[in-house]
């Protein structure tokens, strides 16, 4: 199975080869998620640490704002369950319904990554940047990374989005959108141990 | 809800239904948790209670979202994610186990 399958409609023509091959790569790419779960675990470990080493600076209780983290927290969950809605759509073959899906699940996704933004700004505007103490290094690390995820996530929406106009629900579009789908549902679990660990449990 | 239904059996690829229900289950913990946070209750309960809802909330998501046991592969993602949690385990356990003590015996 390979790009040259320019006949568009080769949505109901994979036979058991082509389904083991494609199982096969999100063997793959579900073994690329599990080795970034142990980075984000370092980066937990290191944050778990350096969590109270404030050198004067401010907490975590005087920095976050429980209400904007939740709306943020609301809008990555949207976006994840936007991305699940578009993956029947895209076994179905019905195109247009998964580039809406992708739509909404991009625009979702921008929401929660602006008010990220705008966190990370507002905190070093104030003077309390990374370099501050080593609880805020550890912070913008931590948040930072998943927020990196999130950003190379929507580079590839885009991409998706431009290979299901152009090229259609071919077999291998399908493919690469079920692992994009593993990517973002993976991000939206590491973004429940970050809300837990570094928000909730801080302004505990 | 026959979760494998719309594909060859690409983890990643659920149906509307087991989405809907993630998402439902998601949300209400979501809010529980950062109610419990908020409610101004003791920093222990907080912490079992935000503690006990994430891992709910992540086995929901393994269920609902990703479902790696619903795939051909079944087998080896599940190997894989013990493996992973093992790690994480020692990695995440033994960092705090170690700052703790070197702490305790610097103070």
């Amino acid at each position: 199975m390979t790009a040259d399958a320019s006949t568009i409609d080769t949505v109901r023509s994979e036979g058991p080869e082509e389904a083991g091959v494609v199982a096969t790569q999100a063997l793959g790419f579900w073994l690329y998620l599990m080795s970034d779960l142990i980075l984000f675990s370092a980066l937990f470990a290191t944050f778990a640490v350096l969590s109270r080493g404030l050198a004067g600076g401010p907490s975590g209780k005087e920095l976050f704002h429980l209400p904007r983290v939740f709306v943020e927290t609301m809008l990555l969950l949207a976006s994840s369950a936007a991305c699940g809605f578009t993956m029947p759509a895209a076994q179905g073959g019905r195109r247009r319904a998964v580039l809406i899906g992708l739509a909404v699940t991009f625009l979702l996704g921008a929401g929660f990554l602006s008010m990220e933004i705008r966190e990370f700004r507002e905190m070093v505007l104030g003077g309390n940047g990374p370099g501050r103490s080593a609880f805020l290094s550890a912070f913008f690390t931590l948040v930072g990374a998943h927020g990196a995820h999130v950003f190379f996530g929507m580079i590839w929406m885009l991409v998706m989005v431009g290979q299901v106009a152009v090229r259609g629900l071919t077999a291998p579009v399908r493919s690469r959108l079920s692992r994009f789908s593993m990517f973002w549902h993976f991000l939206d679990i590491v973004w429940i141990g970050v809300f837990t660990v570094v928000y909730l449990m801080g302004v505990a | 809800m026959d979760r494998a239904q719309h594909n060859g059996g690409e983890a990643g690829a659920g149906s509307y239904t087991s989405s809907a229900a993630g998402f439902i289950i998601s949300v209400a913990l979501t809010a529980a948790a950062f109610g419990l946070a908020a409610s101004g209750i003791s920093r222990e309960a907080v912490l079992l209670g935000v503690s006990g809802a994430a891992l709910v909330q992540i086995a929901v998501h393994l269920r609902c979202f990703l479902h790696p046991a619903a795939s051909p592969t079944a087998r080896w993602n599940v190997m894989a994610l013990i493996f992973a949690v093992i790690i994480m385990a020692l990695f995440v356990g033994g960092t705090i186990w170690t700052m703790y003590k070197l702490y305790y015996h610097m103070h």
